[in-house]
């Protein structure tokens, strides 16, 4: 973990407040203030008010990509109501990164792809709200395992969390990401930005501690357990980050995660799920309401 | 949000099952709202804290029959990762239902788990019921093993029971011996993420029980969300419970909030307390890390 990006944690309380400063980023302020650009219209479609996503394919295994089709249904529903899905390799034609509101990035950045790199500039100056989705735009995962010389493209080494060549708005991390949790993202994305100020309330208070973890640092491994939970005295055994680990690298000893690192491909699920890495109370205290609320939306 | 959380109704319970009883800590609510829940199909199976290879070491399991979850009844006072099985029970267990136990903590992080599903694909909607147990404080097993068998004298292996009420923390062996210790003695054995726990009454889970508050062999029940309320009423209809309206049982809801207000104060002031526990160099304080502003 990088000193320099460390939060800090601050007197305040309030989630806006606690903003780490380290690197300039989007606020969640901004983002519900630059919402005000265009409203996309498709013709055929009667829903008027959707927003605008895509997908940026940079080094990753287009596991994260398959990973947004396994909401099935699920998906065309998104499609159907809240968004439009305006670049995606393979599932939409259309070559050069477009506008768009939420550009979810795969892959971690190779620094010696020029057009890697110029793709991912683009989609940030082009969207609204910038995800690294999945372990390698976030943390570099296995690509941070890389060091050249593989077939067949023996120059390439220099692989990048995408944070190291852009800002980054949200992070939505393990490998692959979870459908679930980029429905979740999305159906909150478009309450952002196309809701009434009950809903962009909402989901700013559901999106802040992703926003945060972008802000955390882009190194990820089994150790910020230690490091960042049991070394600060936080952990209490609930086993989540054994059970979230999808390489099983964790086991749980006495009620404390053990990890074995060599098997630990740094996703960053387990800290991202672990309970004591962040527990916002206004949005949990009303999981009830919310889960409906996503339910209902996808019927 | 109270610090009792929200809930539709709260009321003083015990089983009818005199085998449940007989197993069980208190009332045996937990072990009969599975069984309940087994034998009506609401649950596939369920994630308890089944026996493990050191005496009274849990160990997280999924059980799916009523003699597994009787031999997961009663409470260890150590810790118990039940999360860790919960993708697992979908995956490697194919239950489409998944029922689990735990203290608040765990309960809040099963809540977590299904609103922020990072990591736990196709998890969120097959927890089917998140039971809870009230929880003052856990002990890690090598901290129980210190009260049990240096400050209550007895070996591990030779306890029937343990139990914590009336400020003390009682051993029972197999052989009828009673051991006590003051419960003041334990703190300095807590588990220190247990310092910063904002929850007594596992106000997250469907439905959350413990001893406060109702006589001896009794339970105090919270029914809190829709799909709890449903269960328990499904449960009562079904004749498994035995019920007195709180307000007419000893010593009430009123200790409950007590306590209730007094872990959530003492620990909100230890989360308060590490906005300043260091100093940076310009004489400003320097905070430890604050799980409930950011990551
Ligand atoms: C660490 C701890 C502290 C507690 N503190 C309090 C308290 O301060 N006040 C209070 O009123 N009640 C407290 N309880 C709860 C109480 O001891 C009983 O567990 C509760 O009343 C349920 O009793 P029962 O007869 O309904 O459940 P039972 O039918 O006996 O079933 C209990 C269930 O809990 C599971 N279980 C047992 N130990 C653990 C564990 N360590 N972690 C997760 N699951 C477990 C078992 O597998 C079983 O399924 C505490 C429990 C624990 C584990
Ligand atoms: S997920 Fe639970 S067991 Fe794992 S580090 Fe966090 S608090 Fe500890
Ligand atoms: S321990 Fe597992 S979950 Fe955690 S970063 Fe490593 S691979 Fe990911
Ligand atoms: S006191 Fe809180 S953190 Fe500790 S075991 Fe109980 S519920 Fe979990």
């Amino acid at each position: 973990m990088k000193p320099a990006v460390r939060p800090e944690v601050k007197p305040e309380s309030k989630p806006e407040a606690s903003r780490p400063q380290a690197k300039p980023a989007v606020k969640p302020s901004d983002v519900i203030e630059r919402e005000k650009v265009e409203v996309v219209q498709k013709e055929e479609k009667p829903v008027a008010e959707k927003i605008t996503i895509g997908e940026l394919h940079l080094s990753g295994c287009t596991g994260c990509l398959v990973t947004l089709a396994d909401n099935y249904e699920g998906l065309f529903k998104l499609l159907d109501n809240y968004a439009d899905l305006v670049y995606a390799l393979t599932l939409v034609d259309v070559r050069h990164v477009p506008e768009m509101d939420v550009c979810l990035v795969e892959g971690s950045c190779c620094l010696n792809d020029k057009i890697s790199v110029e793709e991912l500039k683009q989609a940030r100056a082009k969207s609204k709200v910038l995800v690294a989705y999945g372990g390698c735009a976030a943390y570099g995962n296995i690509t941070r395992f890389c060091r050249g010389g593989q077939w067949n493209q023996p120059g390439q080494e220099a692989f990048v969390p995408i944070s190291e060549v852009v800002d980054v708005d949200l992070y939505l991390p393990s490998c692959p990401p979870c459908p679930q949790a980029v429905r979740n993202v999305a159906v909150m994305a478009y309450l952002l930005l196309k809701g009434n100020d009950e809903q962009k309330k909402l989901a700013t208070a559901y999106l802040t501690p992703l926003m945060q973890l972008a802000q955390r640092g882009n190194e990820a491994c089994g150790c910020d357990l230690m490091y960042d939970v049991i070394n600060q005295g936080l952990c209490m055994g609930c086993g989540t980050c054994a059970g979230t680990c999808p390489v099983r690298a964790i086991t749980m000893e006495y009620g404390r995660p053990n990890v074995n690192r060599d098997l630990c491909i740094k996703c960053g699920a387990c800290y991202a799920q672990c309970p004591r890495s962040w527990f916002n109370f206004d949005v949990m205290n009303n999981y009830e309401g919310i889960m409906d609320a996503i339910k209902g939306a996808m019927q | 949000m109270d610090v009792l959380g929200n809930y539709k109704s709260v009321i003083a319970a015990r089983s009818t099952d005199k085998d449940i009883l007989k197993k069980a800590q208190d009332g045996g609510i937990i072990t009969t709202l599975f069984a309940y829940a087994l034998e009506e199909g609401i649950i596939d199976g369920a994630i308890v804290a089944g026996p493990g290879n050191e005496p009274w070491k849990p160990e997280p399991m999924v059980v799916s029959t009523k003699a597994e979850l009787l031999a997961a009844a009663g409470t260890r006072y150590t810790i118990s990762p039940n999360m860790s099985l919960i993708k697992e029970a979908t995956r490697s267990y194919g239950l489409d239902r998944v029922g689990i136990v735990g203290t608040p903590c765990q309960i809040q992080a099963t809540r977590k788990a299904q609103l922020y599903p990072i990591g736990m694909r196709d998890v969120d909607d097959k927890i089917a019921l998140a039971l809870g147990i009230f929880c003052m404080e856990n002990l890690s097993y090598q901290a129980l093993e210190a009260i049990v068998e240096d400050h209550c004298n007895q070996k591990m292996e030779s306890v029937r029971k343990m139990d914590i009420g009336k400020g003390k923390f009682t051993v029972y062996t197999e052989r009828g011996a009673v051991s006590q210790m003051p419960l003041k003695l334990i703190h300095k054995y807590v588990q220190p993420g247990c310092n910063v726990c904002l929850d007594y009454v596992a106000n997250l889970a469907d439905i959350s029980s413990g001893s406060v508050g109702s006589p001896d062999g009794w339970s105090t029940v919270f029914v809190r969300s829709t799909k709890g309320n449903a269960v328990w009423d499904g449960a009562m209809k079904a004749g498994y419970f035995e019920t007195k309206p709180m307000d007419q049982v000893k010593p009430g809801l009123d200790i409950v909030k007590k306590l209730a207000t007094e872990k959530i104060t003492k620990n909100q002031k230890n989360v308060d307390a590490r906005k300043t526990a260091g100093l940076k160099a310009d004489g400003t304080p320097k905070g430890l890390r604050n799980p409930y502003v950011s990551p």
